[in-house]
């Protein structure tokens, strides 16, 4: 147990690639936390997916020793938080686990939006933000530019910033001491009250069951406690307490201050909410931390096996995954088109992405994924609201009075020259301004946007108009009603449920075509022609016809061609597995997804 | 037809993978050389064919097929010796089809007699197309005029002459290829091959293609067209179809090719060549090192040009005779694919093949229609086993 005087609690907001994990792993290997010969990138990040994609999706923590210049050694606790909007509740709550931050920027590339979230919540959070300019290492480097940047976008003090290359290690040294000497100490922390524990995150471990990690406010939490999760009501007696090194490391206990790890035979990852308070069953803490809240999945969208016969194989995957993540959600859902699957909810689209990803590679199923949805509130006229996460459950519209959706507060950063785009954009997905500022040469664009257009592709086609040089962050502001209809599919005069979507009326016309335009893409031709129709009600509004199939035959096919010719046929056959059929028709199963992505 | 219990005859195919330049169209295995020492090569396949007879034991020998490469760079005393060799082990059937593939250059024409005289009966000349443009764009070596002059030749020298073509090219339009293909047809003697230009992978024209730099290829609806219009023209000038490609007069088919397309035995010898041959009742392919030099090296030395011998199994024969059977106007007989061991077709897909006109089934057989053909690849994924 550390004195608190001793102890800096801290987390790093950087954007992706702004190099946030290259930095922890220099603290990691400058303080000799993990040999050398054990080092590896992106130490903290353990899930593939994280590596893969530069992110981060579940909080980690590591504990630093640091012999500071003063003569003191220091205990200094890391809390690696995830950096995307997906999970800003999770964000939060690391946030209010930790005293102060390092605010990471890229020298050249400047403050992004993501940035700018989360370091709002780092403020929110009373931290003490102490900025560091990544890669002044680099020709493109305009550490002043980015320093004045700071002081007008987020509006904290960037003087005294510190220069570092994580890459090649420039820095670094510095940035201990700055942690040391500019970020407090824990404010409070009586070892000799009752218990008071934020539980910051928990992960699966397939040998030791569910861990938690935790952050000390009040008391001493040992080996053998019997614990109480005080919103979730378990009880469980504590196994092992730790730190971790990264490696985990048992300690005797964890004390006021200290962030570590404790493992309880926990079955369940669900059984363990983020931003709970955990004390002990016997002597508890009579207040529960602030701050705690459910999460609410707010998109949602269908998942189905290719081939039917993994259905049971999904289940014990989806449940296996969501043992593992209690901001995932799923029921049963049967679709006249593709069979069984789940009607899943996700915190938004990345964390769909990462699940999606995650049961297809993992658990090696091949997935189709149906259009995402946000969840509409349908008002019936009979005085009734019910949530509708799935269009294909859309009641008879006759019966609805009016329906009400989702809408955001979208902040998006962008160089100047890429504006008039942007601008563009969010007014053909049906956005309001409600800001544009500038700073320098960039502009801040706030908009009110319907979730239901930002939830597909809006990021891409963000991404693709301004050459990658945009960023965005939103969050969910509220319901409003708007004019909105379902749209069906009908591919060779059969309604295909999977690509029913709702649509705001002014744009269903459009949205029409372009599906219809796309499907024909991506549909290969058949031995018949194929009418591929969108409609509203029993109205068509859109109408595409894909012509048949005239020719698909080998021209030369001798005798040394006929076993390259079997081997065709099976790899022919193996790829219409691939396709659902309906009716007479087959769909490839990318076509779900691609038929969405909209041109413009 | 001496199908069923015999099989569909025996034939023996000889593989020369030598090019004077290599097409860019072309992914058969050919290659080019400096200099070849035919008196080795000769002695090879001379070598092989003892020892492949020594497998079979007698047969009716019905067909040789020198194919290539260019088999017209062959010394016409190399195809010779293995007419003589594959004469002596075997017992040459009374009207044996002996071709060679040519190219329709001078230099080849020169040797025409020659090969006659070694016992060849039947040519096949890669004349390609009917426009010298085209010829060069296709990476042939000869123009126009010259293959006129060479198939003039060759018609003198042989009863039987076919040759082959190539359309679907870059920036060819229909019309074109009606008037190319009238021409043809007016010149043919017996037997034309139309193929519709396929991009194969590891070639130049599908690197080309890869990177965007192949132009002008016409879609696939334009692809159709000329398809059709080839069947009409064909039809109307008493060349119809026996084959995807292939047209005839009636009883001109190649009928080494018919061995291919109605499951019979071959012998393959030459680097790159498969065989299909029934050994003590049970059918076996065979095939040999791609590498020129691999497969001599290893007839001189191993003392066989083999590098696998494989069972098949009745499943895998039964789909071998369904996917090469139903490329030709007879299609298979449905007896013969189950007492090979053939696995029951899907029956639903074939019912909605029939129901849709294109595919028939009549007397024991089962057939594509003229309509089903240009779409067999569909047609089979439908009802294949």
């Amino acid at each position: 147990m550390t004195e608190l005087a001793y102890i800096r609690n801290f987390s790093i907001v950087a954007h992706i690639d702004h190099g946030k994990s290259t930095l922890a792993d220099r603290l990691i290997q400058l303080t000799g936390t993990v040999a050398e010969r054990d080092m590896k990138e992106q130490m903290l990040d353990a899930m593939d997916i994280e590596r893969e994609r530069g992110i981060t999706i579940k909080a980690n923590t590591v504990r630093i020793d640091y012999p500071a210049k003063d003569g003191h050694t220091y205990v200094l606790n890391l809390i690696d938080t995830p950096g995307h909007v997906d999970f800003g509740y999770e964000v939060s709550r690391s946030m209010r686990a930790v005293e102060g931050s390092l605010l990471v920027v890229d020298a050249s590339q400047g403050v992004e939006a993501q940035t700018l979230a989360n370091v709002y919540q780092a403020i929110d959070a009373d931290h003490e933000i102490v900025p560091v300019l990544n890669k002044v290492d680099l020709p493109a480097a305009e550490p002043d530019r980015v320093r004045e940047q700071i002081e007008d976008v987020i509006g904290i003090e960037a003087h005294d910033a510190v220069l570092i290359s994580a890459k090649t290690g420039l820095g670094i040294p510095d940035v201990l001491e700055a942690i040391v000497t500019r970020l407090p100490p824990p404010k409070t922390g009586d070892r000799d009250a009752p218990l008071k524990a934020m539980l910051v995150d928990s992960k699966y471990d397939s040998y030791l069951g569910v861990i938690v990690i935790v952050r000390i406010i009040d008391g001493v939490l040992k080996k053998g406690d019997r614990i109480r999760m005080m919103k979730t009501g378990g009880t469980y007696d504590v196994d092992d307490v730790g730190v971790y090194r990264p490696a985990m490391t048992s300690v005797g206990e964890l004390g006021p201050g200290e962030i570590g790890y404790l493992n309880a035979s926990i079955k369940q990852v669900r059984d363990t909410r983020v931003g709970d308070t955990i004390t002990h069953e016997k002597r508890q803490t009579e207040t529960a931390l602030p701050g705690f809240k459910p999460s609410i999945p707010v998109v949602f969208c269908g998942l189905f096996p290719v081939d039917a016969n993994d259905f049971e194989d999904m289940r014990d995957a989806i449940e296996k995954l969501a043992l593992n993540d209690a901001s995932f959600t799923f029921e049963m859902e049967t679709s006249a088109a593709l069979g069984f699957g789940f009607r899943c909810g996700f915190l938004g689209l990345l964390h769909l992405e990462v699940i999606r990803d995650r049961l297809e590679r993992e658990y090696d199923i091949d997935l189709i994924t149906t259009a995402p949805s946000v969840v509409y509130r349908i008002f019936t006229r009979d005085g009734e609201m019910r949530e509708l996460h799935n269009p294909a459950d859309m009641p008879d519209p006759a019966t609805v009075e009016h329906i009400e959706e989702p809408r955001i507060k979208a902040t998006i950063l962008v160089p100047d020259e890429y504006l008039g785009d942007v601008l563009k954009l969010c007014q053909d997905r049906r956005g309001i301004q409600l800001d544009l500022t500038y700073a320098g040469s960039r502009a801040m664009a706030v908009y009110d946007l319907p979730l239901n257009e930002v939830v597909f592709d809006f990021y891409d086609r963000l991404k693709s108009v301004t050459k990658g040089y945009a960023s965005f962050d939103y969050a969910i502001e509220g319901y409003r009603e708007d004019n909105l209809v379902k749209m069906s599919v009908l591919v060779n005069d059969e309604p295909v449920d999977a690509l029913s979507m709702m649509v705001h009326r002014d744009r269903a016309e459009m949205r029409g075509r372009a599906m219809c335009e796309k499907l024909k893409e991506l549909i290969p031709r058949h031995m018949f022609k194929i009418p591929i129709q969108a409609a509203i009600g029993g109205k068509v509004i859109a109408r595409e016809t894909l012509a048949a199939l005239r020719k698909d035959v080998t021209a030369k096919c001798y005798g040394g061609d006929a076993t390259r010719k079997k081997k065709l046929l099976e790899k022919q056959k193996a790829g219409k597995k691939k396709m659902r059929q309906f009716g007479k028709v087959e769909i490839p199963q990318q076509a779900f997804i691609n038929a969405l992505k909209m041109d413009s | 037809m001496r199908d069923a219990d015999q099989g569909a005859g025996f034939g023996l195919y000889v593989h020369w993978p030598f090019c004077q330049a290599k097409c860019p169209y072309c992914d058969f295995n050919s290659h080019v050389v400096s200099a070849i020492d035919q008196a080795r090569w000769k002695a090879a396949y001379v070598s092989e064919i003892r020892r492949i007879a020594g497998l079979t034991g007698p047969r009716v020998l019905d067909t040789i097929f020198f194919g290539g490469g260019t088999p017209s760079l062959m010394d016409p005393d190399v195809v010779a010796a293995v007419i003589d060799t594959a004469r002596e082990v075997w017992a040459p059937s009374n009207d044996m089809e002996i071709t060679l593939e040519a190219n329709p250059t001078s230099v080849e024409a020169a040797r025409f007699a020659a090969y006659r005289d070694a016992g060849v009966n039947r040519v096949s000349m890669g004349i390609q197309s009917l426009n010298d443009a085209d010829l060069k764009a296709l990476g042939r070596l000869h123009s126009v005029a010259e293959a006129r002059k060479a198939f003039g030749i060759a018609r003198d020298c042989f009863d039987r002459v076919s040759f082959d073509l190539i359309y679907a090219r870059q920036n060819q339009t229909l019309d074109g290829w009606k008037l190319e293909l009238t021409e043809a047809l007016d010149m043919a003697a017996d037997h034309l091959s139309l193929y519709q230009l396929t991009i194969e992978d590891g070639t130049a024209f599908g690197d080309r293609f890869r990177r965007g730099l192949l132009r002008g290829l016409p879609d696939d609806d334009a692809g159709a067209d000329m398809y059709e219009a080839t069947q009409e023209l064909c039809n109307a000038a008493g060349m119809p179809a026996y084959e995807v490609s292939n047209h005839a007069r009636k009883s001109s088919e190649s009928r080494h090719n018919m061995l291919y397309w109605q499951a019979g035995d071959y012998a393959g010898i030459g680097p790159g060549a498969h065989g299909r041959l029934t050994l003590n009742g049970l059918r076996h392919a065979t095939d040999t090192p791609l590498q020129p030099t691999d497969w001599l090296r290893a007839v001189e030395t191993g003392g066989t040009g083999d590098l696998t011998v494989q069972p098949v199994d009745g499943a895998e024969q039964g789909l071998e005779y369904l996917l090469m059977g139903l490329r030709i106007t007879g299609g298979i007989d449905l007896g013969r694919y189950r007492s090979m061991g053939g696995a029951p077709l899907d029956r639903a897909g074939l019912e909605r093949m029939v129901d849709a006109g294109l595919v028939e089934q009549e007397a024991g057989r089962l057939r594509v229609t003229p309509r089903g053909r240009p779409l067999l690849n569909a047609v089979l994924r439908e009802i294949a086993p």
